[in-house]
């Protein structure tokens, strides 16, 4: 089977954008993407996307995307997975061209929040828990992330501000991301005197959420147009798992059962251990889910992945570097968006284009998103292929 | 509105009614008709006793829609008696602190307020410290 080659890349800045639409958003991503790849003409469009029925009142997009890019007549549809849409949609794109039915598939992530106000934000991305039994009584994604955190502060004895080198270092490596809605390192005594959100979480442990797009153009490699002009960047390994919906629902909270068995089956596929990649893109949507998905992913035994955000480890040139362009917390949070944003990245590292962020020697790439509590997680291995 | 869809949570709202595995005898809230401790039918209606506690909890300043009048707001994750673990607010908490592991029990409030003039009010269970431990 012939390889599938990420071709095209490109993103919008990451922010409230009052003046664009959800679809010049994606129009602006789909452009990028298509030059990028050097005039390749995608067959399909797969839109990661969760809320712009709720809070656009648009649903349809795979047809009001291609038809706005010009792309008429091309099989396109919605994938929807919570946080993980975009991740999921990548998923889908490379299974249609590694199944030979479709020669070039367009990945969009897009999610416009900035339209809404806050409360009916928050609302609208509860609707990706039970909404029968958790957003019913109350629950928001921050609460529920909070109290994931009070407890496993409590049951593993984490020190106050033990998760604050996550947002520090995402915030660090955002001000080399020049479509980061952070672009300012922080200091730790400005997170310290930073508001609470939710118990125990400040607003330096909630990333922001904005609106963005970001796309993909997958190929096979036998496909590539002559003098194709960057590294080529292949999908090596991709799974998607999914856990109960509801949080409370688990054996164990404290534990992202889905995320430990994606990156297991996909590093399986790609022939390598967790270990051997040179960063990991996760899901930083909360701080705890730092620490959460470095355990699930076997970088540390359950109830350590905090110490991960001790000392370095993390950081640019550290032993894992992750959330290399600032991550969910600097670089923005756009909904069902942000799994593009983060493949996006991932190949910027692994082309040798991450400028001031640039990871040395990149070759291997773990990137994962999660859906909720990863109640869905998708996680890819993307790496450098002769 | 989502008249139906409130009605048929009744039960479950107001009385915590959930189901029992007659193959492994795990009790389930909510109702879920499928074991997810032995994979058999579970569809025997089963009452909880409303006892439990505290397993984590957080305060809620930013509070989703329809639920403005009511922040800042504690919720939290009860372990119920029976081994369930459920997602609700807590109330009645006066000038007592919520922890981990604070014996609970459940009562009936009003869930959300209406988010338009013809909108409903939704009530269901919230659980405050129990009682015993008040007096």
């Amino acid at each position: 089977m012939s390889k599938v080659i990420i071709a095209g890349i490109g993103q919008t800045p990451v922010n409230e954008q009052w003046d664009v639409s959800l679809r010049e958003l994606g129009l602006q991503a789909i452009e990028a993407a298509m030059q990028d790849a050097g005039g390749l003409r995608p067959t399909a469009l797969y839109v990661g996307n969760m809320l712009a029925g709720t809070l656009s009142r648009q649903a349809h997009l795979g047809a009001l995307l291609a038809d706005f890019a010009g792309l008429i007549g091309i099989e396109a549809a919605t994938i929807e997975a919570a946080g993980a849409s975009a991740a999921m949609a990548l998923r889908v794109g490379m299974l249609a061209v590694a199944s030979g039915q479709v020669d070039a598939a367009l990945v969009l992530g897009v999610e416009k929040l900035s339209d809404q106000v806050p409360a009916q934000v928050e609302s609208a991305l509860a609707m990706g828990s039970d909404t029968d039994y958790e957003a019913e009584q109350g629950l928001t994604l921050t609460a529920q992330a909070a109290m994931i955190a009070q407890r496993y502060m409590h049951e593993y004895k984490v020190p106050e501000y033990g998760l604050a080198g996550f947002p520090l270092t995402a915030h660090a490596n955002g001000a080399h991301n020049p479509n980061a809605m952070f672009r300012k390192a922080v200091k730790p005594e400005t997170y310290a005197k930073a508001g609470m959100v939710s118990a125990p979480l400040n607003m330096f442990d909630v990333a922001p959420n904005a609106d963005g797009a970001a796309a993909l153009l997958l190929t096979r490699a036998d496909l590539l147009p002559s003098g194709f002009p960057h590294p080529l960047v292949e999908i090596a390994g991709s799974s998607a798992v999914t856990d109960t919906l509801a949080l409370h629902d688990r054996p164990d909270p404290l534990t992202f059962n889905a995320a430990r068995l994606s990156v297991e089956r996909a590093c399986a596929q790609a022939g390598i251990l967790p270990k051997d990649v040179d960063l990991f893109e996760l899901f930083d949507a909360f701080s705890i889910y730092s620490a959460l998905s470095l355990e699930a992913a076997g970088f540390s035994p359950k109830g350590e992945g905090w110490k991960w955000a001790q000392d370095g480890a993390i950081s640019l040139t550290g032993e894992l570097p992750i959330s290399t362009l600032g991550g969910l917390k600097a670089r923005g949070f756009p909904g069902g968006a942000t799994g593009a944003y983060q493949a996006v990245e991932a190949v910027l590292q692994l082309r040798g284009q991450a400028g001031g962020a640039q990871v040395k020697n990149a070759k291997t790439a773990l990137v994962q998103s999660l859906g909720g509590p990863a109640s869905t997680a998708v996680t890819h291995v993307l790496r450098i292929t002769g | 509105m989502d008249i139906p869809r409130h009605w048929r949570l009744k039960k479950q709202r107001y009385a915590l009614v959930g189901e029992v595995c007659e193959h492994c005898d795990a009790k389930l809230f909510p109702p879920r008709d499928i074991c997810p401790e032995c994979g058999e039918e579970a569809k025997t209606l089963f009452q909880f006793s409303g006892k439990g506690e505290v397993y984590s909890y957080t305060a809620v300043y930013e509070a989703p829609e329809g639920y403005a009048e009511q922040a800042p707001y504690t919720l939290a994750m009860v372990k119920l008696d029976e081994g369930p673990l459920i997602t609700a607010q807590l109330t009645d908490l006066g000038a007592q602190k919520p922890a981990i592991g604070m014996p609970v029990e459940m009562v009936t409030r009003l869930l959300r307020s209406a988010t338009d003039e013809r909108g409903m009010l939704i009530y269901g269970y919230k659980f405050r410290p129990a009682v015993a431990q008040v007096a």
